[in-house]
């Protein structure tokens, strides 16, 4: 076991990807020679050459659409957005485009593309600069969604994003760039649609993925204080997303909170909870809450962005209020 | 009109006439289609190319999906599809949304896909395909396959930001991407000039270092050789080109358009330059065409079309399952 940062484990998933398989390619604002701007991809420009890591203009469109269409023509691409953000600069070629062509070319095109951004707020800067965008894809189907929490599953999940045939939106919490954790040794791959259950629990259910696993373990931790047992679920992909270990969960706790730092409406835990009124419905023995942003927008003030931000409490009191009902 | 790039090369008898009888084909499906979306057999809308087809037969004939060329095109993408090598066939069940269409009836006219003739993608979002041709060019420069990438667009294209960002992309990386403007006049209903500030849309070129050529795209030769010099140019590693064939819709944007926005007489001197009526008159000039083999091409197009047509008619629609197929791999 070594220890790697978050970061790290983005440069090691690129760096192992491109040594096994001369097709990946990496481009993007900034990646090559100065190695990103949150300093994510030292050395590989270096390593590869110009041929294989790029920097680019600052053209989102424009890479997006590059890493289309060197994928449909034979190439696995990894493309750099920067900030997750940026992601709406080029939707058409997310979501109309990448998302699509397999569809309507009635299976004669294959993207195997992964979309890398950061995202998540907590760092100052703003409210153009520190959303959580995942739900935005997960309204475009044809894409896989990714939301990794640790070092391990950066490594394990990235890989297995350039390997996978389909376009994949691989987002890294910015926020999580210097968090450090175990790496496995030798080949780590770690696969889609398989929830990771993070601390296992009696009474509530948590389900939250990225910098939000951290605020319900630390939250999860004072609750055992006073008897309360949370079982912590973190997703790790949203498409697709790994409903069975959630519906389990839920069925043995009877209560379920989503933690999540992004909007309320229309959410992922929106949708989890939906999912689990269907099915388990009559396992519950409380309403589902939904701990968000309490507003959709991040304010730059330093006490407000962290108001707004779910927090340790936010999380206990949500848990305290389904244990009460 | 002007043309500023006259034929370089005459091209031989046998391409000629192939490009003639391509043109016909194109000009005979697309009376064809309009017909069936008439007559309600055929769903949706559509975008038809009558008078465009010099720029289609001419593209085609100077690139080589064998090597890896790759085409993106717009919605207008019919003759497009066919001088690449989509069977009639194929793509009049893909537009009348049968299960034997060339995308299985998932994405119709304003997406025709033929990977096998380069074509990887027509694109019915304004700009789209512009980025994506640049990563065709970008894996032909990496794998040194020597092949290039085709973007056609039109000249309304040249006013999104995909255009600007795709150029310059292109140029910086000296990708061997073609951009090949098919200017006809029209952006939807506007008139390019209410709509762009420059004559051209070659002009736009320098403002990326490359070369803008503007051709006669009613010459399917000029354009043909327009086309083998930018192959040329990308093939050398010398980077882009913007090729813009002046050309003319000869019918309204779409199904619902009855182009009344017009001006007198304008289609009507575009007619005399019909770019069939072009290569035909050279041919025959240059005595390797008789009037009457003219004749007998037209009647042959027109039964295979016919034959096609009855054919992807006859085809089922797709099973009701199969709209859970080709989402993911």
């Amino acid at each position: 076991m070594a220890i790697l940062t978050y970061r790290e484990a983005v440069v090691r998933a690129l760096d192992e990807e491109m040594a096994r398989d001369d097709d990946v390619i990496f481009f993007g604002e900034d990646v090559g020679r100065a190695g990103g701007v949150f300093k994510v991809t030292p050395g590989l420009w270096e390593t590869y050459g110009n041929d294989r890591v790029r920097d680019t203009p600052i053209s989102e469109a424009a890479i997006v659409g590059a890493g289309i269409g060197a994928a449909i023509t034979g190439m696995r691409p990894v493309i750099e957005l920067m900030f997750a953000d940026f992601a709406a600069v080029t939707l058409d070629q997310i979501v109309n485009q990448a998302a699509k062509m397999r569809y309507l070319s009635g299976g004669q095109i294959t993207v195997p593309l992964t979309i890398r951004a950061a995202q998540g707020g907590g760092v100052g800067f703003g409210a153009q600069h520190s959303q959580c965008c995942e739900t935005w894809f997960m309204h475009a189907p044809g894409i896989k969604v990714v939301v990794p929490s640790t070092p391990a599953d950066v490594l394990g999940l990235l890989k297995t994003a350039i390997r996978d045939d389909n376009p994949v939106v691989f987002l890294e919490h910015k926020g999580q760039y210097a968090e450090k954790g175990e790496v496995p040794d030798g080949e780590h791959l770690v696969p889609f649609g398989v929830a990771n259950i993070v601390r296992e629990g009696r009474d509530v259910t948590i389900v939250a993925v990225q910098r939000m696993i951290g605020v319900a373990m630390k939250a999860a931790v004072e609750l055992e204080k006073s008897g309360i047992s949370c079982e912590v679920i973190d997703p790790r992909t949203l498409v697709p997303l790994d409903m069975a270990t959630i519906t389990e969960s839920v069925k043995k706790t009877g209560r379920l909170i989503t933690v999540e730092e992004a909007v309320q409406a229309g959410g992922w835990g929106a949708e989890v909870a939906t999912q689990i009124a269907d099915h388990a419905i009559w396992s519950l023995e409380a309403p589902i809450v939904r701990v968000t942003l309490k507003t959709g927008l991040i304010p730059f003030s330093g006490p407000l962005e962290e108001y707004v931000t779910p927090s340790k409490d936010d999380v206990i009191a949500a848990v305290r209020r389904v244990m009460e009902t | 009109m002007t043309a500023q790039t006259n034929p370089v090369e005459r091209l031989d008898p046998q391409t000629r006439r192939h490009m003639l009888r391509s043109m016909i084909e194109v000009r005979t499906v697309e009376a064809q289609i309009q017909e069936l979306f008439l007559e309600n057999v055929i769903r949706g809308t559509t975008h038809l190319c009558d008078g465009q087809e010099a720029v289609s037969v001419g593209m085609a004939a100077a690139i080589s999906p064998s090597r890896g060329d790759t085409v993106t095109c717009t919605y207008r993408g019919h003759g497009h599809a066919l001088a690449l090598g989509l069977p009639i066939e194929t793509m009049m069940a893909e537009i009348m949304g049968k299960a034997a269409g060339s995308s299985k009836g998932k994405g119709g006219s304003m997406h025709l896909t033929d990977m096998r003739n380069g074509l990887i993608g027509t694109f019915a979002v304004v700009g789209a395909g512009l980025p994506i041709s640049n990563g065709a060019a970008l894996t032909a420069q990496i794998r040194k396959t020597g092949a290039v990438a085709v973007a056609i667009f039109g000249d309304g294209t040249a006013n999104i930001g995909t255009f600007h960002e795709a150029l310059n992309l292109a140029a910086v990386w000296k990708l061997p991407t073609i951009f090949l403007c098919e200017n006809n006049l029209y952006g939807e209903y506007s008139a390019y000039e209410d709509t762009a500030p420059v004559a051209n849309v070659a002009d736009r070129a320098v403002a990326y270092g490359m070369p803008g050529v503007i051709v006669d795209g009613q010459d399917a030769e000029a354009v043909y050789a327009a086309m083998r010099s930018a192959v040329a140019r990308a093939q050398a590693g010398d980077g882009p080109t913007l090729v813009e064939a002046k050309t003319y819709r000869y019918r309204g944007h779409s199904r619902t358009d009855p182009a009344s926005y017009r001006r007198a007489g304008e289609l009507d001197q575009w007619l005399r330059r019909d770019p069939i009526m072009v290569l035909a008159d050279r041919m025959i000039a240059d005595g390797e065409l008789m009037q009457e083999e003219l004749e007998q091409i037209g009647q042959t197009a027109v039964k295979s079309i016919e034959d096609a047509t009855k054919w992807a008619m006859a085809q089922p629609y797709p099973a009701l399952d199969s709209v859970y197929e080709d989402i993911w791999v």
